[in-house]
């Protein structure tokens, strides 16, 4: 590691306010916008996630659970933020790779792209998964009716 | 100098300092951060950004650091306890006595995954769940359903024969020893193992079983064996790579600890 960071410098904060951290699935604002969905190419040039195609926005029930993802920079179509995340967000900072939202009954569930282009989420941390969509079914039939907790404290 | 067990071949008294110590942890409420420190690290290790306790060079001497401090807090309620490694190429059954109810207690029951039995069970009340991804308040557990098969001793020999330690870009995508034993890549042996267990131990939040510290345990004996294996393959990268832990960098959340101090596990315990 050669320079400091604002992801390093913020990264000490969020270890020791994990509890609210746990609750930080919204993207960054500025890193949302540029990458804006549908600019990557599958399989695009390297080992870059910005090289895969940004997925399918989805909107289903699915075990009757309402589930729904779309790129980050469309957030602000689907409705403004949980007071939650905003407080997590401003705690965590930005997150590589979360461009990417994921709800489960208008909870967030936190996700990742992995830079082969595979996603994993908080509910699922160990697992890849090919799309958000499959990754969101499979955090619903994960969870067995369970809510999502974003600020996880007693 | 302490001595790290197989689980398997722990006494009775053995077993039970061990979880005595562990509740006792949880009853002072200094159990917990290590749950929090654990699941921002989880959080925050990215492919393509800052990364330190997964996904990157650091995985093994974050882990080792990370059990350390925890054995430590185990000794400061009974200093004889030493964490136990679960080698789960052979103890790789759901009735394994592992899971006996002396020890970490069983299965999850089907329909909610809550753990019945042994001392974390929800019904004996010294166990809760308070930092969790989801409102369950118990701990939970599906071993053999997320994937069936625990890995091989033929799996675990076939990455301990990687005598490359970690490759760029340093992180999920990467080839060696590292990477191949996190399980991004190759047989998959510690993230298989996660979800072999199911439950909590899927989540960012898997140290909220008690499993997670006997199978990090063997991981980190497996990066000695390893070593012991490859001599003069030392730890990689060295010096000036962006966003992960050179040789000689400093590890957060501690800052005062490098892969470097970390390499040699006999200053700290051994393995019988
Ligand atoms: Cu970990
Ligand atoms: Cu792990």
């Amino acid at each position: 590691m050669s320079r400091p960071t604002r992801r390093q410098l913020l990264h000490g904060s969020a270890a020791s306010l994990a509890g609210v951290v746990l609750a930080a699935p919204v993207a960054h604002a500025d890193r949302a916008v540029a990458r804006s969905a549908g600019h990557g190419h599958p399989g695009a040039g390297g080992h870059h996630s910005d090289g895969h195609a940004m997925p399918e926005p989805f909107d289903e029930i699915y075990q009757g659970r309402h589930i729904q993802g779309w790129p980050a920079d469309q957030g602000d179509a689907h409705g403004s933020r949980g007071d939650h995340g905003r407080r997590a967000q401003r705690l965590a900072g930005p997150h590589d790779g979360m461009d990417f939202v994921v709800r489960i009954d208008n909870d967030d569930l936190h996700v990742m792209q992995n830079v082969d282009g595979t996603w994993i989420s908080l509910v699922n941390h160990y697992e890849k998964f090919s799309t958000p969509h499959t990754l969101a079914r499979a955090a619903v039939r994960e969870l067995q009716g369970a809510d999502l907790v974003p600020v996880i404290t007693g | 100098m302490a001595v790290r067990k197989n689980q398997a071949n722990l006494t009775a008294t053995e077993k039970r300092n061990f979880v005595d110590a562990v509740l006792e942890l949880k009853r002072a409420g200094r159990y917990d951060e290590f749950i929090s420190t654990h699941n921002a690290f989880i959080i925050g290790d990215t492919d393509e950004g800052e990364r330190t306790g997964h996904r990157s060079p650091s995985f093994l001497p974050w882990h080792r650091r990370f059990l350390l401090q925890f054995e430590q807090a185990l000794q400061s309620i009974t200093p004889s306890v030493t964490l136990p490694y679960w080698d789960w190429t052979v103890d790789r059954s759901p009735r394994s006595s592992l899971w006996g109810d002396d020890f970490l207690g069983g299965d999850g029951r089907s329909g909610d995954g809550r753990v019945t039995s042994g001392p974390f069970a929800f019904s004996g009340g010294r166990w809760p769940m308070n930092l969790r991804v989801d409102g369950r308040t118990f701990l939970r557990r599906s071993l053999g359903t997320g994937v069936r098969d625990l890995p091989t001793r033929a799996e675990v020999d076939r990455v301990l024969a990687m005598d490359v330690y970690d490759a760029p870009p340093w992180n999920s995508a990467s080839d060696g020893f590292r990477n191949n034993i996190e399980g991004w890549r190759g047989p998959n042996l510690h993230n298989r193992v996660h979800v072999w267990v199911g439950g909590q131990m899927t989540t960012g939040a898997s140290p909220n079983d008690p499993v997670f510290w006997l199978h990090h345990c063997f991981i980190d004996k497996l990066w000695a064996d390893w070593q012991k294996l490859h001599p003069a393959s030392g730890y990689l990268p060295t010096g000036d790579t962006p966003d992960v832990v050179d040789l000689h960098d400093t590890m957060k959340p501690w800052n005062d600890v490098t892969p470097a101090d970390m390499l040699d596990h006999t200053k700290f315990y051994t393995y019988a």
